[in-house]
């Protein structure tokens, strides 16, 4: 008893709270059903888990053999069909559609938790529509930006024209994340802070986006997601050229479209899955960045 | 002196008459308490003093609240009335951050930026609430990893950070254990020298212990006010009476 703190003496303890093997069998026998759940439940988690290692380790097998230098080249020609260019691209209109609808999106949301009204109609129209959007194949994306950026607003296939018409599909999706975000700040919070003598705003920029920033960043991880994987809405505004977009209005190739493309023409369908491996390592490397950064504003805050 | 004058006030939640005809003077560096059961209304009438119900939906109030004579609906920064209206809630309510930084929040506010001053306020307060020594080597920490006890006595100190001249107690030691609530208590008596308190307490026993004067609402109604002694010894009311001999509420 005298050294019950002692690690040791408690690993070799045998607790009678231990459901063993034979209980829970005897228990299972008495409710079969609840095997039978735990069976189905085990299933589709396995099934679920199993196709998505499928389809890395696939990719994985059939990609890396064909991650050759060429691949990496720094300029492109039909020959080594480099993906370079297309990587930075990638990064380059990642950023930039960021840039645009985060904004957007995180003041429209705190618009709608922390200005409107309850049961503003405005409100309602504005989240009707937020869904909407969110639910719209990218494909309209593609062709609203296609008649409107590239041809109306005559900005030809560029940068900018794909970053907008991205930064407009991932607007609902920034906003809804946010708002939801906001509204799990407990209201006690808000209390305190006017309490103080504090007002509207800097309640809203020091104490509740902070508190919802890992929701916030949640969103973004989602659009940065959406963007990288994006090829429909991208085709026909920010094009296909496979040089480095270098300005606004430049057109080029993101990875994926430039996966695409390859796989479209036939020609190089090895280098396809090459392309594949770097555009996977490239999403784990952005979720992973992502997450970091999540956990290093927590810790700040928390 | 009074401190805080309410005369002839209303309030209506929506269609719900919360508070009917309340008139109350309270008077400076002395501690009122409000009793009464659950849903008459104390609560409302405290966070009307230092308009909390603004925040809160269709609350309509009419008559006249002052502040050391000034109309506080009237032209006034509502943010300063915050600041000279200090509010600890129910439930103890830390920010999300260090205890440093919960403290440092209100003076930062109001405009204090020099680290010496912030420190020198930040001690103060915690001094003052009576748990800095149990937190001065964790300023640094999170706020959220404290007691329940401790955590409402910082959001004590986190309010009188701001240096008010009343502190609005709303069931301030409702979730505390005994301990944590006899220093909060002991703390209130200590306090009053210097601020005005108005506290909202189910506990009658609390009342009885720390208040200069007692308030009993009943149904939006004020039925009572008075010394607290004389509240609890020689009721006027019947329904006082009753209620403070646990009969009813």
């Amino acid at each position: 008893m005298a050294d019950m703190n002692n690690t040791a003496v408690i690993d070799e303890i045998k607790p009678i709270n231990k459901v063993t093997f034979k209980q829970r069998m005897i228990s299972y026998k008495r409710k079969p059903l609840s095997l039978v759940m735990l069976l189905l439940v085990a299933l589709a988690a396995v099934l679920s888990a199993a196709a998505l290692v499928f389809i890395i380790v696939y990719v994985l097998v059939r990609g890396i053999p064909n991650l050759t230098p060429e691949l990496f080249a720094l300029t492109y020609n039909s020959d080594n069909v480099s993906c370079m260019p297309s990587i930075i691209n990638t990064i380059v209109l990642t950023l930039l559609t960021l840039l645009i609808a985060v904004p957007f999106g995180i003041g429209a949301a705190i618009y709608l938790a922390e200005y409107a009204k309850k049961g503003n109609k405005l409100v309602k129209v504005i989240r009707t529509m937020a869904e909407t959007l969110a639910g719209i194949p990218s494909i309209v994306y593609g062709l609203f930006g296609m008649l409107f950026f590239v041809y109306a607003l005559n900005w030809g296939y560029s940068l900018l024209a794909g970053a907008f018409t991205l930064a407009i599909m991932v607007l609902p999706t920034i906003m809804r994340t946010t708002e939801e975000a906001l509204l799990t700040v407990p209201d006690s919070y808000r209390e305190g802070s006017y309490g103080l003598g504090a007002g509207k705003l800097r309640t809203i920029v020091r104490i509740i986006l902070p508190s919802a920033m890992p929701g916030i960043l949640a969103g973004v991880i989602l659009a940065v997601g959406r963007i990288v994987g994006e090829t429909a809405a991208l085709i026909y505004t920010y094009g296909s050229a496979t040089g480095y977009a270098t300005g606004l209005l430049n057109s080029g190739r993101s990875l994926a479209v430039h996966m695409y493309v390859l796989t479209n023409e036939g020609l190089h369908t090895d280098q396809a899955w090459g392309t594949a491996v770097v555009l996977l390592v490239l999403v784990f490397g952005i979720n992973t960045l992502s997450a970091f950064i999540a956990k290093k504003l927590g810790n700040k805050k928390g | 002196m009074d401190k805080f004058t309410i005369d002839n006030m209303n309030l209506y939640y929506g269609k719900f008459h919360a508070l009917k005809d309340v008139t109350l003077h309270m008077p400076k560096n002395k501690i009122t308490a409000f009793i009464g059961p659950s849903g008459c209304g104390k609560s409302t009438l405290l966070k009307s003093l230092n308009r909390m119900n603004d925040l809160v939906e269709g609350c309509k109030i009419t008559g006249d609240i002052r502040l050391d004579g000034a109309d506080i609906y009237g032209d006034i920064d509502i943010n300063v009335l915050r600041k000279r209206v200090g509010m600890v809630f129910q439930k103890a309510n830390p920010f999300p951050m260090s205890v440093y930084d919960n403290i440092a929040f209100g003076p930062r506010t109001h405009g204090i930026k020099k680290k010496s001053e912030l420190d020198q306020i930040v001690e103060q307060s915690l001094r003052d609430a009576a748990i800095w020594d149990e937190l001065k080597d964790r300023l640094k920490k999170s706020a959220l990893g404290l007691s329940g006890g401790q955590q409402q006595r910082l959001c004590i100190a986190r309010a009188l950070a701001v240096k008010p001249e009343v502190l609005l107690m709303d069931e301030a030691t409702s979730a505390l254990d005994p301990i944590s609530t006899g220093k909060i208590e002991e703390l209130c008596l200590k306090l009053k020298d210097e601020y005005t308190i108005i506290m909202v307490t189910h506990n009658m026993q609390q009342a009885l212990r720390i208040s200069d004067n007692t308030a009993f609402f009943l149904l939006g109604e004020m039925v009572e006010y008075n010394s607290t002694d004389a509240v609890f010894s020689s009721p006027q009311d019947k329904r006082t009476e009753e209620y403070i001999t646990g009969r009813f509420g």
